[in-house]
């Protein structure tokens, strides 16, 4: 009967997906000390584990390869790169400010580390949480619960299914039902057009041949035992119509998996529901940081991964100069047409990842301008040339908020 | 052991239990446990794949005082006796209770004028802990409390409690003591003869020489089935949401309505598993099958939420769910025995059933001796089960470093939002009565119970529950030794 003995580390990274794993594998040959990422799945890679289909490793490993072989790669550089990254270790909560307590099958554990770099994702509002009601029958899932099912544990979910999205993540729903041999018959959006119109090019709503009944929202499920049929409403309309299918997939309604943030007592942002971050992706704790689709739910592995990269320089410059001074950042905050902007705060010095800012369209603009606005004085304009999409993040150029101030309050950016 | 799940035939003839009870809910087990404690034999007989699967589990699992209970009545007696048993039996058994209290908080004029009938009331019942209290101190026990509160009452005994382990626990403890559980077998008719009675069951016949009606929301049809026309169970659904752990700081004490003539209103409670529940609506319905959620019900009590604990719907719903009560028309409970017949029914048990379980066995155990049932107690009877914790305000194994040490399962956490470990799922399926499906096993270790609703863990529960908390495929088939 053994328990392992209290650790300390320099660095420790919570979540082995691809924003931690790459922060590792950035962090670990630059660092003259120890970086440990805890995961508490049985493997590392995250979300792509289980998403069996090309599209992954674009912007950051320029290169074009499956969710889980993007996975084991990055699980790979970052043992490569020297850090030690342990699964089956859940962390469930904290003893100090930078003290974790963590649960593995090696026993219970202390972990205080000099940095601590938060790395726990986003995961898919399931039904309750949107609150369906109706029967409660099996047959009901999120697309991380369906590709799990199916690709990591190969079970057949259905025959008939209706897939409550029409994002990114909607059409990788409609992929794995179709190679589990359940057909997927109708895709429903609330918006006017499917939100990942034009963006899914591969392999391409006309090859899957999936209907979408866009202006439509679930209001019930019906069945004993499985789902036999879900109402639809239309929103305009208001009509109600019942659709037979044995399977339901709600996708995407992202939100962080914020339970360890807001347990550290952490700033909160409202709008991610994820930590309130800077630029330098530094949270409300010092030498606490966040990354990844924690601070930004959700955007594509390839720029969870990238963010990994960019907190690097930021965590060596805290470990060497202890935190940097908050008192000139200013509040950003989303305008009436998005939902959120990441991050939430701007230090003036330090860049954001790629120079962007993220954020979250409400509705569909062709062609979006955005205005910066602070202290009711625009601060600047500009039509960017990429459409705005809910169900995708749009970027806005950091560079826009150049002449924002910290004296004049808070900054809101909004598209129109 | 494994509770059986057909009558057991041995060769020569047919077993004939002294006593058969209909329904394995709460109140049902309570009974074959109090009866097992006797020489007689006993067969549980129930008609779904669960024990406890009816309106057992869905309902506010509070602990009840009997405060409020209507003075003198059969329900008063055995509410505040219950209390009492129940609240002595987890402490032995290890069913998570939290004496958390509750306020009766008044928002109008009349309803603050209520208040000390209530408490006098209360003390009628028995019950003289009760206080009223003024603004403030509401404010200072229930800060996050929605502005307009002029007071309330204090019921410091009101608890929450497990209401998923203690019907199994009683049923397991009666499985201990000798009785037979027999699942998937529904009555569908009854021959009283001289000897005994036979039970037709969708699991074959079932024969005992005196039959206790204890099936909730069916015990009407069965009584039928024994000649009577005395009443109606009107199922009254009431649905129910579960919001995130997150919000478990807004509310720590259970936070009641003064009950008008429309019924109890809606409520919001901790629960036991570290989150928030704010229900239940109450509608009657003809169908006894009809535990749907409704769009209604859901806009009806957010409009509650709100005006009760305006922050807590800026947290998550993690559940929903809609429970049934079994109403009958009267005001108190229905517990009659019928000598010629050999059988005894136990009715109109409600929404206080959870608390009063053990002590309407008590009651039921006098009224079978004063029918002349020879009811002596059995020499030695085996120590109760000692439950698994899955509440929250007791160490839970994820979180034991010396149970993990000595068996690494308790240390491989595959819920994680419920943090529930392989070992505890493992334990399930090993149980006197294991799960026969995926929400048996939800409700005995709250595996995808969780915010997450499977999206991480749902694949990884249902294979273990597939090879039956079998965990050679996460490589912890064998326990620490080193």
């Amino acid at each position: 009967m053994t328990t392992p003995a209290d650790l300390t580390t320099d660095v420790l990274i919570i979540g082995a997906g691809p924003a931690g794993l790459t922060a590792a594998a950035t962090l670990a040959p630059r660092l003259d000390g120890q970086v440990l990422v805890l995961d508490r799945e049985a493997a590392a890679g995250g979300i792509p584990r289980h998403s069996d289909h090309p599209g992954y490793g674009i912007r950051d490993l320029k290169t074009f390869i499956s969710g889980p072989a993007y996975a084991r790669r990055l699980d790979s550089n970052a043992a490569g790169a020297g850090a030690r990254v342990q699964t089956q270790t859940m962390v469930t909560g904290w003893a100090g400010p930078r003290t974790v307590e963590v649960t593995s099958p090696d026993g219970r554990q202390r972990i205080t580390a000099r940095a601590i770099i938060l790395a726990t994702g986003a995961r898919e509002r399931p039904r309750t949480a949107r609150l369906i009601p109706g029967d409660r029958p099996d047959g009901v899932y999120t697309t991380g619960q369906l590709q799990n099912l199916v690709h990591l544990h190969h079970r057949t979910p259905g025959t008939r299914a209706v897939i409550i999205g029409a994002e990114l993540v909607s059409w990788s729903a409609a992929l794995t039902l179709r190679e589990a041999h359940c057909q997927p018959v109708l895709m429903t959006s609330t918006h006017h057009r499917p939100e990942s119109y034009a963006a899914f090019a591969i392999p391409g709503r006309l090859a899957l041949r999936l209907p979408v009944a866009t202006r439509t929202r679930i209001t019930k499920i019906t069945g004993r035992g499985r789902v036999q049929a879900v109402e639809l409403e239309h929103l305009d309309t208001g009509a109600r119509r019942t659709f037979d299918c044995d399977t339901v997939v709600f996708t995407g309604d992202w939100i962080p998996d914020n339970e360890l943030a807001r347990a550290a007592g952490l700033d909160m942002d409202p709008a991610t529901r994820g930590p309130l971050i800077d630029t330098a992706q530094a949270t409300s704790t010092p030498g606490v940081f966040a990354i990844g689709n924690l601070t930004h739910p959700v955007d594509t592995a390839d720029i969870a991964a990238l963010d990994g990269r960019a907190v690097t320089g930021h965590v060596l410059r805290y470990l060497r100069d202890g935190a940097a001074s908050t008192a000139l950042e200013i509040r950003v905050l989303p305008g009436d047409n998005l939902l959120w902007i990441s991050p939430g705060r701007i230090n003036t010095a330090v860049t954001p990842p790629r120079g962007r800012l993220l954020s979250w369209p409400r509705h569909h603009i062709r062609v979006p301008t955005v205005t910066i606005r602070q202290n009711h004085t625009t601060l600047s304009r500009r039509r960017l040339p990429w459409p705005a999409s809910p169900g995708r993040v749009f970027r806005i150029p950091s560079s826009l908020l150049a002449d924002a101030t910290a004296k004049n309050g808070p900054v809101t950016v909004d598209i129109a | 052991m494994t509770a059986a799940t057909v009558p057991p035939a041995p060769p020569g003839g047919q077993t004939t239990y002294d006593i058969a009870v209909i329904g394995a809910g709460v109140v049902g087990a309570a009974i074959a446990r109090e009866l097992a404690g006797y020489q007689v034999t006993v067969a549980l007989v129930e008609a779904r794949s669960d024990v406890g699967d009816g309106t057992s589990k869905a309902n506010t699992a509070i602990l009840h005082t009997g405060y409020d209970a209507k003075p003198g009545t059969l329900e008063s007696r055995l509410v505040r006796r219950g209390h009492q048993l129940l609240g002595d039996y987890a402490a032995r058994t290890g069913i998570p209770v939290e004496r958390t209290g509750a306020l009766l908080v008044a928002w109008t004029q009349e309803e603050l004028d209520a208040l000390p009938g209530l408490k006098a009331k209360a003390e009628q019942n028995g019950y003289d802990r009760c206080q009223i209290i003024g603004a403030s101190q509401v404010y200072q026990e229930l800060p996050h409390l929605g502005v307009g509160a002029l007071g309330a009452l204090t019921v410091p005994d009101e608890s929450i409690i497990c209401t998923w382990t203690v019907p199994l626990a009683l049923a397991t403890d009666a499985c201990l003591r000798g009785t037979e559980l027999l699942l998937n077998a529904r009555v569908e008719g009854a021959d009283v003869k001289d000897d005994a009675t036979v039970l037709h069951t969708t699991a074959g016949e079932v024969r005992a020489r005196y039959v206790i009606n204890a099936a909730g929301l069916g015990c009407d049809t069965v009584d039928r089935l024994f000649g009577y026309e005395r009443f109606t169970v009107t199922p009254r659904r009431g649905e129910l949401l579960v919001f995130d752990k997150q919000a478990r700081p807004l509310v720590n004490r259970i936070v009641l309505p003064v009950p008008t003539k429309l019924g109890k209103g809606v409520l919001v409670s901790p629960t036991i598993y570290g989150n928030v529940m704010l229900g239940p609506t109450a509608e009657d319905l003809p169908d006894k099958t009809a535990t749907g959620t409704s769009e209604t019900g859901f806009e009806f009590l957010l409009r509650k939420g709100e005006k009760l604990i305006p922050d807590l719907l800026c947290e998550e719903v993690t559940a929903s769910y809609a429970g049934l009560r079994a109403a009958i028309n009267r005001d108190d409970y229905l517990i009659d025995a019928d000598h010629d017949l050999r059988y005894l029914l136990v009715a109109g048990i409600r929404s206080t059933g959870l608390t009063s379980a053990m002590a309407v066995a008590e009651h039921v155990r006098d009224l079978l001796t004063k029918a002349g049932l020879d009811l002596t107690p059995r020499g030695q009877l085996p120590d109760p089960p000692q439950m698994p914790n899955i509440g929250e305000n007791f160490t839970r194994p994820y979180q034991d470093a010396a149970r993990i040490a000595a068996d690494h399962a308790y240390g491989r956490v595959v819920c994680f939002c419920e943090r529930v470990t392989a070992g505890e799922i493992r334990d399930a399926y090993r149980s006197p009565i294991p799960p026969r499906d995926l929400n048996g096993l939800r409700r005995r270790t709250r595996a995808i119970n969780g915010r997450c609703q499977g999206f991480y863990c749902g694949a990884e529960v249902l294979a273990l529950a597939g090879s039956r908390g079998d965990l050679t495929p996460l490589g912890l088939a064998t326990q620490k030794t080193r």
